[in-house]
């Protein structure tokens, strides 16, 4: 007896790119709102960032269904570490929370490429890099999505990292003012838009700083 | 596994993770309804769907209302296997039942109820065995209209306008083209044909029906 294949997959890639950048006291997250399946777009307004506590944004692509669960997933453990301990959770405890619940799912994983940005409890910025299982690393800068290797290898361009293996240890956030990375991101993703089909229709930016969080939009081509 | 009938190659019910599991999923779907169009107007939301029910290619049902109402403010439009979407009614059916039933003046509005089609699809998707329906949402609450999506594996989103099926390939770009806000009543009925016609000429539709919600008559057809 022939097992029977499967003619459907719990899966779809609904593309989309996310950028984010440390500074040395703001985050700059941002991400395109297309959503897609195949060669359609669905949607061209769906935001893919999700504020999970005062300092940490997350910003998320891949299959959506699965990034709205965690979205959801997440949001409700904050709930309860605030009604346990008083308190907001800071960004590498939420990058902890992240790594360990995409673990979780390691045999049946979470589909969602994700971005973590936020700052730390010193008020530097900080992000954090994950793939779909869970794996995560403090950096500097990060993209991730269908974008991310158009977008990723300009940003090492100029945005060059130190290799966290040098002694003194050298910082990991850029030295480029706000403004400054915000231009870079509203770059990165007209490029990436130009060439990759699943990127494009509007671009959300949130800056987190001292003062709080801030929002800026730019339309990028439909096409 | 049950087997009625002996075949030569004993293929037995289709099972999606290896012959222990002793219990069927849905595979593939057998009687099914094709897309569903929907837009934002002035007042509410505008939907239509055909009438039709096929059996593969032969036209099995040609009196199937593919669109129900929800409560007191949604209208659920729904493509694919009709089954499943009966299931979803009864889904549906208990949580409006309850809702009624604590009797405090409030009533689950679009969102509540797309909110809650998104989990039990999303849950049927991971347990593998999906409801295989897209369905559409929409309607007016508080003079707030709303209208959603959500596809088989559990994707959802809001949009001005939804289509599902080939209208989201032949429906759409007419709507993104054509769509503006505060459309009247009249023309988001000529749009809505303007769509189904295009339907009826390259996915071989039949008639259709139309049917509209807003937040003063409530649903009608």
């Amino acid at each position: 007896m022939t097992k029977q294949q499967a003619n459907w997959s719990p899966y779809d890639n609904n593309g989309g790119s996310c950028v984010a950048i440390a500074g040395a006291d703001y985050c700059v997250i941002a991400a395109d709102t297309r959503m897609s399946t195949g060669y359609s777009i669905l949607t061209r307004e769906y935001s893919k960032i999700c504020k999970l506590a005062d300092k940490s944004v997350m910003a998320s692509s891949g299959f959506q269904a699965d990034v709205k669960a965690l979205q959801k997933h997440l949001a409700a453990r904050h709930l309860i570490y605030q009604h346990q301990h008083n308190k907001q959770m800071s960004c590498p405890a939420m990058a902890q929370l992240l790594s360990n619940t995409l673990y979780y799912k390691r045999f049946f994983p979470y589909y969602a490429f994700n971005v973590l940005g936020g700052l730390d409890s010193e008020g530097k910025g900080c992000v954090y890099t994950y793939d779909a299982v869970g794996s995560y690393e403090r950096v500097g800068y990060s993209a991730q999505g269908s974008g991310s290797t158009l977008i990723m290898p300009f940003l090492d361009n100029q945005l060059k990292s130190p290799s966290p293996l040098l002694l003194p240890a050298q910082d990991a956030v850029t030295p480029l003012s706000e403004l400054e990375a915000v231009d870079l991101v509203k770059t990165v993703f007209a490029s990436a838009t130009e060439r990759d089909i699943y990127t494009g229709d509007k671009l959300e930016i949130v800056i987190l700083n001292a003062d709080g969080i801030r929002h800026e939009y730019m339309e990028l081509r439909k096409d | 596994m049950a087997t009625t009938m002996v075949k030569e190659n004993n293929s037995g019910p289709a099972q999606l993770l290896g012959p222990e599991s002793a219990f069927e999923r849905t595979l593939y779907p057998y009687v099914t309804g094709t897309s569903v169009v929907a837009l934002k107007y002035k007042d509410g939301i505008l939907m239509a769907a055909d009438m039709a029910a096929s059996y593969g290619s032969t036209l099995r049902y040609k009196s199937v209302e593919r669109m129900k109402s929800i409560g007191k403010h949604s209208l659920l439009g729904a493509s694919g296997e009709i089954s499943d979407f009966q299931e979803i009614l009864r889904y549906l059916d208990e949580l409006i039942l309850y809702d009624n039933m604590w009797d405090d003046g409030n009533s689950l509005g679009p969102k509540e109820v797309h909110s809650y089609l998104t989990r039990v699809m999303y849950n049927r998707r991971n347990k593998f065995n999906p409801l295989w329906n897209s369905l559409v949402l929409g309607g007016v609450k508080n003079g707030q209209k709303y209208l959603g999506m959500v596809s088989m594996i559990g994707v959802n989103f809001e949009d001005n306008h939804v289509a599902t099926g080939f209208g989201n390939h032949l429906a759409r770009p007419i709507l993104r083209d054509e769509w503006h806000e505060n459309l009247s009543f009249e023309d988001g009925v000529k749009l809505l044909e303007k769509c189904m016609r295009v339907l009826l000429y390259r996915d071989r539709l039949l008639w259709f029906e139309l049917n509209s919600i807003d937040s003063v008559n409530g649903p009608l057809v």
